[in-house]
Parts: structure tokens; sequence; C-alpha cells
């Protein structure tokens, strides 16, 4: 057992798939001798080499597409978005090249790659170090993505992402990179990649969360617990393709359910969720889902973004407004 | 304008090897030097770009026919795509855009497969790696990128600079004037000239992007921008395929010897319409064409064959019958492409059917059946 941050975490994770196999390269911008800007690549280049481990030109068009071109000729590239923000310029690259391939190939060419995103706020950064873009990912069919939220996720979780043969976002809750520690047991093995997982019982509520709103989610759990509410966390871990049939089997139970998320509520994932528990649920349901999550205004300057995300008060907020329903 | 600020081209040089009236002229840098005897070689070139003209033909009457949605003619560069594509080595890969049927077929795509995808029938009936060659790239200039990371892919594998010539292998990126405009060529140019990746650059400067005229967005010769990148580029006569196949084949040996990136600039003319569906007459002069029907790339091929006796009459006889032979069957064999079926559209969204998408499929096929079930109950 080694106890890691999520940083570390992604780390050894990465050196661990490229011991694995020696088809898996990285690509990223400062990811080399600085280890990237989060050093989640740290060291890597100095034992892969500079032919593994790779420096790019600053264009994320061209990592992408040159990536694009490294997984046709049988290699597994990791592509690193230095931040959030900077995913766009590469945005036709991932929609209609890397999402379309093994579609349009006749399901001939596979397309292997993980583009890795630090996502979300809360670290006091600029603009464009903090956006939110899972919604537009996941809203690509032949892409696949999954957010990972605490350190035994993350090690197991960028694993199988790469070994996994289409196209993966993997989203990285940037804020939590060097907060909590946890132990990881590298010689366990994990659960499934493209699996939800509910992280705390509880019964007169249902939470959904995934990345940094887990650890909201959890805090806001105990909290509630206190003034006798029973919540339960699901953290969906994968958002395309979404795995619903614990969030059913939950909100069946407690009748309640409440999103939460960091990005714009106005066709966020939330949205979807809402949908599909009210296709499902219907008849369970004792209050309409409920979300939280950044307003629909763009990402304000750092110091106001506490009013922006979702944080502890106002999920209690939707908890209590979902109970009183 | 003090002459160092002038941007404008005081000189430029196209290689040319044979001239529009069909008679062969030297240059000091290239000299025709086939992998065959001469004559066989050009007749050989002559059939290619006989038989893809009339692929090119045959296809917009299809569409003309309603049998295909759109078809993006090739007429006029028929040199460029066959010069550039019979200088390949077996190993060399290929991205085309959308037009290059002219590479398709050097490099034993069936023409079936082309007219599939301009039917809609399926987005690319190849396989890629049987062929080296890439899927149609509809994005203008995306696939620019995609060549560089199968180069750098190949410099991993360390299939440059070996000294084995059937093993070391060179990666082309076609694309056109219109696509010299695009962030990802440009940065495809800079990704390559950083790794010193084994990709060459073919550009067909048709002269027109849709209405846009090359002048309205480039400035300075297009192949003196390679020099900015940091590697060499060259004008060439692609309405010459004696050049251009000598062109190419020399940035193709310099890129697999790990001599890194050529830009070449294959200067040819879009003598037909964008698509099916643009209208030329809206926006060119007639004059500009005619002019351009003088330098056309088959004439000048035949001029020199029959003129030197480089080929017989019972040669052209005999290409003419292939031609209309490969009309036929293009005609025979449109209405033999297997219809889509409406449950498969959710095949090869991945690699595994998510249970989601099963649902989904599942669902509309019992929403399809309920009307047979209806029709039948009737």
């Amino acid at each position: 057992m080694t106890k890691m941050t999520l940083a570390k975490a992604l780390n050894a994770g990465l050196r661990r798939a490229m011991e694995d196999d020696d088809k898996v390269v990285l690509m990223g911008e400062d990811i080399g001798r600085l280890g990237g800007v989060f050093r989640i690549t740290d060291g890597l280049q100095k034992d892969f080499g500079e032919a593994r481990v790779v420096d790019t030109p600053l264009a994320e068009s061209g990592i992408v597409g040159t990536a694009v071109g490294l997984a046709l000729r049988g290699y597994r590239p990791v592509v690193e978005i230095q931040f959030d923000g900077f995913v766009y310029p590469a945005y036709d690259q991932i929609v209609s090249q890397v999402a379309k391939f093994h579609y349009r190939s006749g399901g001939r060419v596979a397309m292997p790659m993980v583009i890795r995103i630090p996502f979300g706020g809360g670290i006091g950064a600029v603009e464009h170090h903090s956006e939110s873009p899972e919604a537009q990912f996941a809203h690509t069919p032949g892409l696949k993505v999954v957010a990972c939220s605490d350190p035994v996720d993350a090690y197991w979780m960028i694993q199988q992402a790469i070994a996994h043969p289409d196209p993966v976002i993997f989203l990285e809750p940037k804020r939590l990179y060097h907060s909590t520690k946890a132990e990881i047991d590298v010689d366990g093995s994990p659960g499934p990649l493209f699996a939800s997982r509910v992280t705390r019982p509880g019964t007169d509520l249902t939470m959904l969360a995934y990345g940094p709103t887990v650890k909201t989610a959890l805090t806001a759990a105990e909290a509630a617990a206190g003034e006798g509410k029973s919540v339960e966390v699901i953290d969906l871990r994968t958002l395309s393709p979404l795995d619903m049939a614990p969030v059913y089997e939950s909100v069946r139970r407690t009748g309640r359910a409440v999103v939460v998320h960091e990005a714009h509520v106005n066709l966020g994932l939330g949205a979807e969720l809402a949908a599909r528990i009210t296709e499902q649920c219907f008849h369970s349901l004792e209050a309409p889902v409920l979300r939280v999550g950044g307003f629909d205004t763009p990402y304000p300057p750092a110091r106001a973004e506490e009013y922006f995300l979702p944080d502890l008060d106002r999920v209690l907020d939707a908890v209590d407004r979902s109970l009183a329903w | 304008m003090t002459e160092f600020l002038d941007p404008s081209p005081s000189h430029t040089d196209m290689v040319q090897l044979l001239n529009p009236e069909g008679e062969r002229v030297s240059h000091p840098d290239f000299e025709f030097s086939p992998d065959r005897p001469e004559d066989e070689a050009v007749r050989g070139f002559y059939r290619d770009m006989v038989l893809t003209r009339r692929l090119d033909v045959e296809a917009t009457a299809l569409q003309r026919h309603g049998e295909l949605g759109l078809w993006a003619q090739l007429l006029g560069q028929e040199a460029a795509q066959i010069g550039a594509a019979r200088a390949l080595a077996p190993q060399d890969f290929v991205f085309p855009t959308y037009r290059e049927h002219g590479v398709a077929w050097c490099r034993d795509v069936d023409p079936m497969q082309l007219l599939g995808l301009f039917r809609g029938t399926d987005q690319g009936g190849w396989d890629p790696a049987e062929h080296n060659f890439g899927l149609y790239t509809i994005v203008i200039g995306a696939q620019t990128l995609h060549a560089t990371g199968y180069a750098m892919g190949v410099q991993m594998d360390g299939l440059v600079g070996t000294g084995d010539p059937t093993r070391d292998t060179a990666v082309v990126a076609h694309f056109g004037d219109g696509a010299s405009s695009q962030g990802d060529v440009n940065e495809a140019m800079v990704f390559a000239a950083s790794y010193n990746a084994p990709v060459v650059f073919f550009c067909q400067n048709n002269q027109w992007a849709i209405s846009e005229p090359v002048e309205q967005m480039v400035k300075v010769p297009l192949y003196k921008r390679a020099q900015g990148f940091g590697f060499p580029g060259i004008r060439v006569d692609g309405n010459d395929v004696l050049a251009t196949y000598e062109v190419m084949k020399s940035a193709l040996k310099r890129a697999r010897e790990g001599g890194g990136p050529t830009m070449i600039e294959a200067y040819t003319y879009r003598m037909g319409a964008h698509t099916t569906t643009d209208d030329p007459t809206r926006y060119r002069v007639s004059d500009e064409v005619e002019a351009w029907k003088l330098k056309d790339p088959i004439a000048r091929v035949e001029a020199y064959l029959r003129r030197g006796g480089g080929a017989s009459t019972s040669f052209f006889a005999k290409v003419e019958a292939e031609a209309e032979e490969l009309g036929e069957r293009l005609r025979a064999g449109i209405h033999a492409l297997p219809e889509p079926d409406p449950v498969r559209l959710f095949d090869n969204v991945y690699t595994e059917l998510p249970d989601e998408l099963r649902e989904q499929r599942d669902g509309y096929a019992a929403y399809l059946s309920s009307f047979e079930h209806e029709v039948a109950s009737r």
C-alpha cells in the first residue's frame, strides 16, 4: 500500500501503463523536462525518453491531430491538454476526426487515444483555466468521457482508459490534484471503468456528482446527516456512456435526486440525468430532479468563483428544497 | 516600397520536363528516370490518366443521373495525382483529401468504393491499412496533421534512414491551395519541421478554392511558405506527369532517408467545377478555362507518345477500350452497392456497443418491426 495524492496517483498510473505497453506515448505542452504544469508527468521523460514523452509545439489541434496519425500507425497516444479552456482549438480534431474514425471506417480503424484534461475551477486561476467542458464531449457519439474524483480511481482509471480501444476524454479534477492522499493497493485490481458507484449509502435522497463535486457532495451528505437527513452519494465516474442502473436503483429507493456539477446547468449533464431519471423512475419520484451547478454565465474572475461554484450551502439548500417538496 | 519589403514573387521556378506541346525539356536538377524503360513508363502514366479521367467523367454523369449525391471532380489534375502516386514505394502511406481519385486508383482502391462514399452508402469502404491509403477527409486540411503524426510514428518505428529502400517509409499529405490557409496545415508543417518527420506535403494548387481564387489568400507563391517552416519547397508543373513523378520521387527519397519534410506545390488547374453542386460560370471567365485546356495533362503525353513513336495506334485503342469497360463497370455496379441497413446505424460507433446504445438500437428495431406486423395483419 502506498499513500498518494491524486496527482501522484496519475503519475504512477501513467508510468505503469507505459511499462505495460511500449506503444503508449505521452504528448503535450511542457510535459517533458518540466513534468507538466501540474507535474502529472514528472520524471517520465527522464525514464522513458523523449520519443515516448513528447514535448509538443504549442498547438492543441496539432497535438490531437498528430496523435490521430500515431494511433493510425499503431501507437496509443495519451494527450495532455494543459488546461480545460485550451481544448477548444483541438475541438474539430476531437469531434470530427477522433470521435468518428472508427465509425466512418466501418470499424476497420481503431482510435485508441486518451485526451487528459484538467477540469473545473476553485484554484483562483485567470480566465480559460477553470472550465467544465464535459457536456460538449459527452454529447459527441464516438467519444467516451470519464472523470476521476479520488487518488485510487485516478491510478486505475487512467490505466484502464489507456488500455481501452475507443478514444477516451479523461477529466481530472485539478483542484483535487494535490489535496488529500489515499492508500493505493497497486497489487489490487480495479472495478470496471465504465461504471458509476455508490460512494456513501443513504435513504432519503440520491445525490449525483463526478470529479471535483464528489467531495462537495460527500461533505454535504455529512452535514445533512447531522440534521438527520440521509443522503446517498453516487460518483458517476463515467459520463459517456452513463451507467444509470445504480442511479435508478437508488432513486427508486429514495424518491429524490439532486445533481451537482460545476458545469453550467443549462444543457449540462444534469439535464440528461434529470430526463433519464424522470423517464425511468417517474412513479418513484417524490420531487422533481434538482440541479446545482455553475450559473449560465461565463466562468467569472477568480475572486468571484466562490459565488459561481456549487458549494456546501447551495447543495444543502437543494437537499432542503427536494425534501420539502 | 523597398525591394526588401516587397513580398511579391520576383521570379518563380517551376520544374517542367514535358511541355504542353508534348516536347521533352531539360531541367538542371531533375531528369526523367523511371524504374522501367522510359516509353513503357510513359505509356503507364497515360493509361492511368485516361482511366482516372474516365472514372471522373462517369462519376460526374452518375451524379447527374441522380445516382450519386455529390462528386468532387478531378478533371485537369490527373498528371499531378498520377505522377505523385506512381512515385510512391509500396510501404509509403498516403493521406488524401476528397479529390484524390487518381491516387486511389494507383493504390488499387476499387473505384466502386469511391462511388459508395459519394452515393452515401458508406463513408469510406476501403481498408486504409490494406492500401496504405487513408480515408477521404472532408474537413479541409485535417488530414495533414494525421499524415504528420503517422510520419512521427514511422520515425518511432525506426523506419527512416535505415538505408534499406524497401523498408524506409515516407508519408504523403495531400491538400489544396484552399487548405493552405487552414490552421491545421500550418500546424502540421510546424510539427513536421520540429520532429523532422518523413512527410511530403503535396499541395495541388488548382487555382480555385470553390469560388475564391488563390491570389485572394496566397500572397507569396505557395511553395515559398515551406522555407518559413524550415524545409524546402518546390513548384512543379502539375500538368506534367513526368516532372511531378520526378519531383515527388526525390522528395519521398529525401523523407525516407531522414532528410525531413518537403513541400511540393503542383501547379495545376481545376478544369471542372469544385463539385457537382458548384457553378464556376458565376465566378470565372471561360477564357481562363480555354487557356488551361491548351495545357491539358493527357493531351501532351499523347502528343509525345505519338510523335516519338513511344506507343502504337493499337495501344491507344486498347486504353480506350479499357476506359469503355471501366465506364460500363461503374454504371452497372452502382446499383449493386448495398443500401445501408437502418439497424446497422449503431454499428462501429464504438468497438463494442455500450448498453445504452444497445437499448436505443433494440428500441428502434422493435419500432421498425411493428410496421412489418401492421402490414402483415392487413
